[in-house]
């Protein structure tokens, strides 16, 4: 995994609540066996006029003009803005894929779905949860101002805006530690390996009817 | 000794590690697999070297993209086919039991799951698929997980998990006739929002749940997802036990005696507390209808569609308009006014024999409306179809003008050829009514199966509780 430590990035608004996991990927695109690639497809139900298949040349397809990150001022953004529930719906992680594939490396919003938040720390995107009223004034300034970048510091916990303003935010400790390094959850719990056997024997004892089949 | 709830006791047994800041590593008992979430974790482990840890844990099936016509010549989509082989090729390399797809047995996983007593109580149980939390109806702790955590658990038998809030969600007294555990599902989704469990495990409780058989409370914890909680349950009783007994992987003879002994432990202490308490009682309950883009966009049948003055803030105005614009509905129009162009009875929310039983009393003798196009009734499992046929329910549909179908996840998200066309309409007994979700363009409304029958025969929605 890629490890997040600090970024300076562009900010894209997506302005509604209730993003899911539908509209982040679209289902026809879960037929991948592959972890890369989603990128094109991230948003394609809105992005796009025409509608999208696997395989099909996505440089080639009629964008909807209305869709806010087809806006020239938000090309290469690697920071999203977003209300609340965020990625609700459907475990896929194909959805933080194609976020991470799209660019982007950060998602700030007011709340997120349970799944999907877990889902981000494992692919190296790192999700903020925010006070409706600051999501609320970022929106308002990344409005007013084109070429709006937030830094972000993992490590500090901070979210800077343009203006030096200081936001901080939580983040539980062993995701931060994970998602500083780089390091992947498999590698660490196998680190406990002793303790899953110790636990193991004992379950098998108590609980013998679950080692039938 | 404090009063524990359910979830404190499912937790507290299978904790195999605790960090200072509470993340966990969780023992998991039962690790369901699909073909849609599967292969990038298949392809993690062989690229690591490893081995399932426990590979008997592990129960496969493909069930997302098979088709639900005639499946003999195999899958004709070749993406959806290689998806399919993939499944069957890592099963075959790491000796994982799979009921393929021509096996009696496939169907929707969390319908063959409990249906193979492969699912018990007590189990930790996890699956790539966020309805995973349908097994929390027995007395199970189940959740879904993503692709990454799906290697996870493959490789370590663990989950990293960290302990979430407990929400009671009480619901006392008697169901009307024509009331199912879908509309309580709705009606509590409608009350918390699809964000309001969020964060929190949901024990569905009262005498009305007690009331519901094993298919209602499956049904029930099945939709936990969609107010946002990761994982539902519903305490242990008699209705529990005498499902399981006798199902292919249950226990038997003297480990059934122990089992049981241990199940029966499986309830809320009294005075446990929880974190946040939902009542609602079972009498105001009315069959429900979404009209929206989101599960938490309903009302009751005999109810109108909202208008924006009823909206709380700014940002459920703008989420409402966009959803009026989406489904082709007006503010303030009857529910009974919606016509439907498709009806689809089936998902891992209700394809049960139970669901399939009730639409088809509403069905029986009747005919499908002329402006239908299309009835379909997909059972969730090989074994429910074969039980629906031998109790002749097949007949009853296909007279009235329903198809029938093979099982699978079919219209619940259209990965198959079964999918609506833009701007078509559909009365589903699934559980999102999300953009697009049952094709690009398509119009979701989501009801019980009695509602949805109902709907079939009368072209538009209609009140159940006068027909049943
Ligand atoms: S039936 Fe629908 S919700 Fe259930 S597992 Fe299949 S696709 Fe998911």
């Amino acid at each position: 995994m890629q490890a997040f430590t600090t970024l300076n990035g562009l900010v894209a608004p997506l302005d509604r609540a209730n993003v899911d996991t539908d509209a982040i990927i679209p289902k026809q695109f879960l037929k991948s066996i592959k972890r890369s690639g989603f990128g094109p497809n991230a948003f394609d139900e809105w992005r796009y006029l025409d509608h999208g298949e696997p395989g099909m040349d996505n440089s080639v397809r009629p964008l909807n003009p209305d869709f806010v990150l087809n806006q020239p001022r938000f090309q290469g953004a690697s920071v999203l803005l977003t209300r609340e529930n965020f990625g609700c719906g459907s475990s896929r992680e194909h959805a933080p894929w194609a976020l991470l594939d799209y660019g982007f490396r950060a998602i700030i919003a007011p709340s997120f779905a349970d799944i999907f938040f877990n889902n981000c720390f494992k692919n190296g995107i790192l999700p903020i949860r925010m006070d409706a009223a600051i999501v609320d004034e970022l929106f308002r300034e990344v409005a007013a101002n084109e070429g709006y970048r937030l830094t972000i510091d993992l490590e500090k916990q901070t979210v800077t805006t343009p203006s030096g303003r200081s936001i901080a935010f939580d983040v539980d400790a062993h995701r931060k530690y994970c998602l500083l390094n780089g390091f992947d959850d498999i590698g660490l719990t196998l680190r406990h390996v002793d303790e899953i056997r110790a636990f193991e024997a004992k379950y098998r004892i108590e609980q013998p009817w679950l080692f039938n089949q | 000794m404090t009063a524990k709830t359910l979830y404190d006791k499912l937790w507290e047994s299978h904790v195999v590690h605790q960090e200072a800041d509470g993340t966990a590593l969780i023992w998991i008992d039962r690790h369901l697999v699909h073909e849609v979430t599967s292969p990038q974790a298949f392809e993690g482990l062989k690229l690591a070297g490893r081995k399932p840890w426990r590979v008997q844990s592990i129960l496969a099936v493909p069930d997302h993209n098979v088709p639900t016509t005639d499946r003999s010549h195999g899958i004709a989509d070749p993406v959806s086919r290689l998806q399919v082989e993939t499944l069957d090729q890592n099963c075959a390399d790491f000796g994982v039991t799979e009921f393929k797809m021509n096996d009696t047995r496939q169907g929707i996983v969390h319908v063959i799951g409990p249906e193979q007593g492969a699912t018990l109580p007590g189990m930790t149980v996890v699956c790539g698929d966020s309805h995973t939390s349908t097994h929390g109806a027995f007395g199970a702790l189940a959740h879904g997980i993503g692709t990454s955590e799906v290697e996870h658990v493959l490789a370590t038998q663990c989950l990293v998990a960290k302990k979430s809030k407990a929400m009671l969600v009480r619901v006392e007294g008697q169901l009307q006739k024509g009331v199912t555990a879908k509309d309580i599902a709705l009606a509590v989704i409608g009350k918390i929002g699809t964000a309001g469990g969020t964060g929190y495990a949901i024990e569905f409780a009262g005498s009305a749940i007690r009331a519901l058989s094993m298919e209602g409370r499956m049904t029930l914890c099945n939709m936990a997802i969609e107010a946002g909680a990761r994982a539902g349950m519903v305490a242990v009783d008699e209705t529990t036990i005498d499902y399981v007994k006798g199902r292919p992987f249950s226990p038997t003879a003297d480990q059934w005696n122990a089992a049981v002994a241990y199940w029966r432990t499986l309830h809320s202490d009294e005075g446990a507390s929880f974190d946040a308490v939902i009542e609602l009682k079972a009498e105001e309950i009315q069959p429900q209808v979404t009209w929206g883009t989101s599960p938490e966009m309903v009302v009751g049948v005999d109810g109108r569609v909202p208008d924006l003055s009823q909206a709380k803030d700014d940002v459920q105005r703008g989420d409402w308009e966009r959803a009026y614009a989406y489904m082709g509905i007006e503010a303030n129009m009857p529910i009974s006014d919606i016509r439907v162009d498709k009806v689809f009875i089936g998902s891992c929310t209700n394809s049960r024999i139970e669901d399939l039983r009730a639409a088809a009393v509403v069905a029986r003798g009747k005919k499908v409306a002329a402006n239908v196009k299309l009835a379909m009734v997909v059972p969730g499992s090989g074994l429910v179809k074969a039980q629906a046929e031998a109790e002749g329910l097949d007949k009853v549909f296909k007279d009235a003008g329903f198809e029938w179908r093979e099982p699978g996840c079919s219209m619940c998200l259209a990965m198959n050829a079964d999918r609506l066309e833009p701007g078509e309409r559909c009365a589903s007994t699934s559980n999102r009514n999300f953009e697009g979700r049952q094709g690009q363009g398509g119009r979701t409304h989501l009801v019980s199966p009695e509602m949805a029958a109902a709907a079939a025969i009368a072209g538009h929605f209609v009140d159940v509780r006068q027909i049943v």
